[in-house]
């Protein structure tokens, strides 16, 4: 950049440096207190950021074993968090699934297809899109409650019936895909229309193998929201053995009963995961990000 | 044309799910929904029309996400307008017919009480009653494993035994299903169930139904009408009868927001606090986000990665586990906050009770959580503005204050006022936040219904149906459809103003 270096420039320079550093410590500072609460012996919240002693307590029973504690008690898991971090992963995976696969041949149709009230129905998923779930709490809950009656496994309590709650987000995946198809050139389908294909077979060995990002992307973003969302589920589930992580989690910290440590193991246990996934995708999500999304 | 795999695969999945959708029919028919099973044979009808017919041959590709939309979204969203002209809510949780079901099933004990005797004869057994004055009953041989109520007639006898040995307490026990089904009917018509392990009483329906849908009284006498206006069933004197039913009551829970001093009023407050919080909070992201994004985007900057890695990591983190863990820091004897400003300052601020700082604890928490989305779309935005502008303003001396305020945050808000709506939605809607922070606290003292300083609208709603102990469903609808009227008005706003930009992204 061809800007001329002015003396002030290595003051602001410096400037810069330390305000980033002082907010960057201001940010991660819950991070390394709940590292160092994990690995300190006892529930409480006081004391140093580096613990005097170190204990594995809490990660033991994080990971569902018990051990023995000073005075020779063996101490149990108070929570199943293994089973809670499964049925997440379980309720993710299968709401992720449905709703990619719901979405797919929608977003093909808006990008490829002429037909009528395709503009109506695009600006109504944009419409549709902007409505929390949160706002239709009471109506999934009694809508469930209903069905439950007649069909057991989509009742309350259920994994399938939260699963399909949150397959809401159908609405802005299939402008997520939708946003990407268009950007793929037509020409190849043409190609394959040219030599026989229909539009189908176009549209799934053509179009579908070259989306792939997105796809994997649109994923991800269901997965993640399915594994951390709390307003639905904490109203669908109820069972101590059928909770996900995220309303599970609020057990520790009860006022009467603070499980400061037992959380702090936990959530590390379950961050650690979650963070992973989106870092390493953060540069795709990203740009999903910007479509549209905000984190939930 | 060739047919591949595919398409049998998928012709045969449509064949199984339509197959599905029909035997839903019965279904919806045996449970007294004729309504329900009508509209799924058109559905059906409809389905098997567009995923035949060539004309529709683009619909077929559009249905499936359509109808997930209008099944998962708009659907709730109708349905809960519906609930918000009922009175749906923990006293009035069934429909009128199930209301008088359950009414009739309830039964008055009489004062013929009588004890059992089993005696087994074969597979079948014999059942012996005898009262306090020991006249006996006997009843023929049956089965005892009808699942629905079973009447066995008795006859009166005077033998006392030679039925050989009553069976044993732990065979006794295994028979209770069968018994429980049981209902002995002595010369005279007098009904007897089981009232414990070994005694039978009589026991009569306590209301009859009448054919006009009112019940009578059997012990007290008088007729219950039910009140289609409270729900009720209710006597002559206006006496209620528990489990109410659902019934319309039109604007009442609306009228009841606005009129009713107990409720419009933590209304109003909490309203205010709503639009504060998610403006406060969407202005002060930005601002934080806007700065951090130019100061990573400055080139000369050393360490720009690791800072950006560093000031992502918030966002990474999913809210249900940094929420808690600031609900611990905040805490005021044992957090690590109040640890350090009691150092430094001597004072132990109380973030929970106090409503004021309450409330900048909460837009403290969700600022740190809401930064790094607004920083990263800052730093897209900033990439696209020209560098020649920069040079150009470079070249007339400007400093980095003029830079910003004339080039860069001109050149951005256009882009980005669509999505600082949406941030505000979001916001207003923020659910997670509150209940996992302060779950609305620290409660308002003069109201009636359970508000706090903290809660949103949505927080408030929550409350309203799911713990408080009123659970009143109806109320909480009433909320959430005004609610819904604010989303959708921000939501054609963003659509009619920013249309380019959108189709665009």
């Amino acid at each position: 950049m061809p800007i001329v270096l002015k003396k002030s420039s290595r003051w602001r320079k410096l400037i810069c440096h330390v305000g980033l550093i002082l907010f960057i410590a201001a940010t991660i500072f819950p991070f390394l207190m709940i590292i160092s609460i994990s690995l300190r012996p006892g529930n409480f919240a006081g004391g140093s950021l580096i613990p005097h002693s170190i204990s594995f307590e809490h990660w033991k029973l994080a990971l569902g074993m018990s051990y023995t504690d000073a005075d020779g008690n063996l101490v149990k898991p108070p929570f199943p968090v293994l089973l809670w971090i499964w049925n997440s992963m379980k309720v993710a995976f299968i709401s992720a699934t449905v709703s990619l696969v719901l979405s797919i041949t929608s977003a093909y149709a808006f990008a490829r297809m002429k037909f009528r009230g395709k503009g109506a129905m695009l600006n109504g998923l944009l419409l549709l899109q902007m409505f929390p779930s949160v706002l239709a709490l009471v109506a999934i809950y009694a809508l469930f409650d209903r069905i439950g009656d007649y069909v057991p496994w989509l009742g309350v309590d259920s994994h399938w019936s939260l699963a399909l709650a949150y397959t809401g987000g159908v609405a802005q995946h299939i402008w997520l895909i939708k946003g990407y198809f268009d950007s793929v050139p037509y020409e190849l389908e043409e190609a394959a229309r040219v030599d026989g294909a229909t539009p189908f077979q176009a549209f799934i060995y053509v179009l579908l193998p070259m989306a792939v990002p997105i796809l994997v992307v649109v994923f991800v973003l269901a997965f993640l929201g399915g594994m951390i969302e709390y307003p639905v589920a904490s109203v669908l589930l109820h069972d101590e053995q059928k909770l996900t992580l995220a309303i599970g989690s609020r057990l520790f910290l009860f006022n009467q009963r603070y499980l400061w440590g037992d959380f702090a193991a936990t959530a590390i246990l379950a961050g650690i995961p979650l963070t992973a996934i989106f870092m390493v995708t953060q540069r795709w999500l990203v740009s999903g990000l910007t479509a549209g999304s905000v984190k939930g | 044309m060739r047919r591949s795999y595919m398409h049998y695969v998928l012709a045969a999945l449509g064949i199984i799910s339509l197959l599905a959708g029909f035997a839903l029919v019965p279904l919806f028919y045996q449970a007294h929904q004729p309504i329900y099973a009508g509209a799924m044979i058109v559905v059906l009808a409809l389905a098997v029309f567009i995923y035949t017919s060539p004309r529709m041959y683009a619909y077929r590709y559009v249905v499936p996400g359509i109808l997930a939309g209008i099944v998962f979204i708009a659907l709730p969203v109708a349905y809960t307008l519906g609930i918000s002209f009922t009175n749906y809510s923990s006293q009035h949780l069934l429909s009128q017919a199930r209301a008088t079901d359950v009414l009739l099933q309830k039964r008055i004990t009489g004062d013929a009480s009588m004890n059992m005797k089993l005696f087994s004869k074969g597979d079948q057994y014999k059942l012996y009653f005898s009262d306090d004055a020991g006249k006996g009953y006997i009843s023929d041989a049956t089965p005892l494993t009808a699942t629905k109520e079973q009447h066995v007639p008795l006859h009166e006898t005077t033998a006392t035994d030679g039925f050989g040995a009553p069976v044993l307490l732990k065979d006794l026990f295994k028979l209770q299903p069968g018994l429980k089904q049981v209902v002995a009917v002595m010369p005279d018509g007098t009904e007897l169930r089981q009232s414990s392990l070994r005694r039978f009483a009589q026991s009569k329906p306590a209301y009859t139904l009448n054919a006009d849908g009112s019940l009578t009284d059997v012990e007290h006498g008088g007729v219950l009408k039910p009140n289609i206006h409270s729900g009720f069933f209710e006597t002559a004197s206006g006496q209620q009868l528990e489990p109410g039913f659902r019934v319309n009551v039109a604007w009442q829970n609306y009228w009841r927001i606005f009129k009713d001093p107990a409720f419009h009023e933590p209304f109003l407050r909490i309203f205010t606090w709503t639009i504060a919080f998610a403006s406060l909070n969407t202005l002060a992201t930005f601002a934080i986000g806007i700065v951090l994004a130019v100061m990573l985007n400055w080139e000369a900057l050393e360490f720009r990665g690791a800072y950006r890695m560093m000031l992502f990591l918030p966002y990474a983190v999913p809210a249900f586990i940094s929420i808690p863990v600031f609900k611990g820091l905040f805490n005021e004897n044992l957090g690590e906050i109040n640890l350090v400003l009691n150092m430094i300052l001597g004072v132990r601020p109380s973030w929970f009770s106090d409503p004021t700082l309450a409330k900048s604890m909460v837009l403290l928490v969700n600022t740190w959580l809401g930064y790094p989305y607004m920083m990263i779309l800052c730093m897209g935005l900033i990439k696209a503005i020209p560098e020649e502008l920069y040079e150009a303003s470079a070249l007339a001396g400007a400093g980095p204050f003029t830079n910003f305020f004339r080039i860069t945050l001109p050149l951005i808000l256009r882009p980005i006022a669509p999505l600082l709506i949406a941030s505000f939605a979001f916001n207003f809607n923020n659910l997670t936040l509150i209940a996992l922070l302060t779950s609305g606290g620290p409660d308002f003292l003069d109201t009636q219904v359970p508000a706090g300083a903290t809660d949103l609208l949505v927080s408030y709603t929550y409350r309203i149906a799911f713990q408080d102990s009123g659970q009143n469903y109806a109320l909480a609808s009433a909320i959430s459809s005004i609610v819904f009227l604010i989303v959708a008005t921000l939501a054609v706003v963003n659509l009619r103003l920013f249309k380019v930009n959108r189709q665009n992204a």
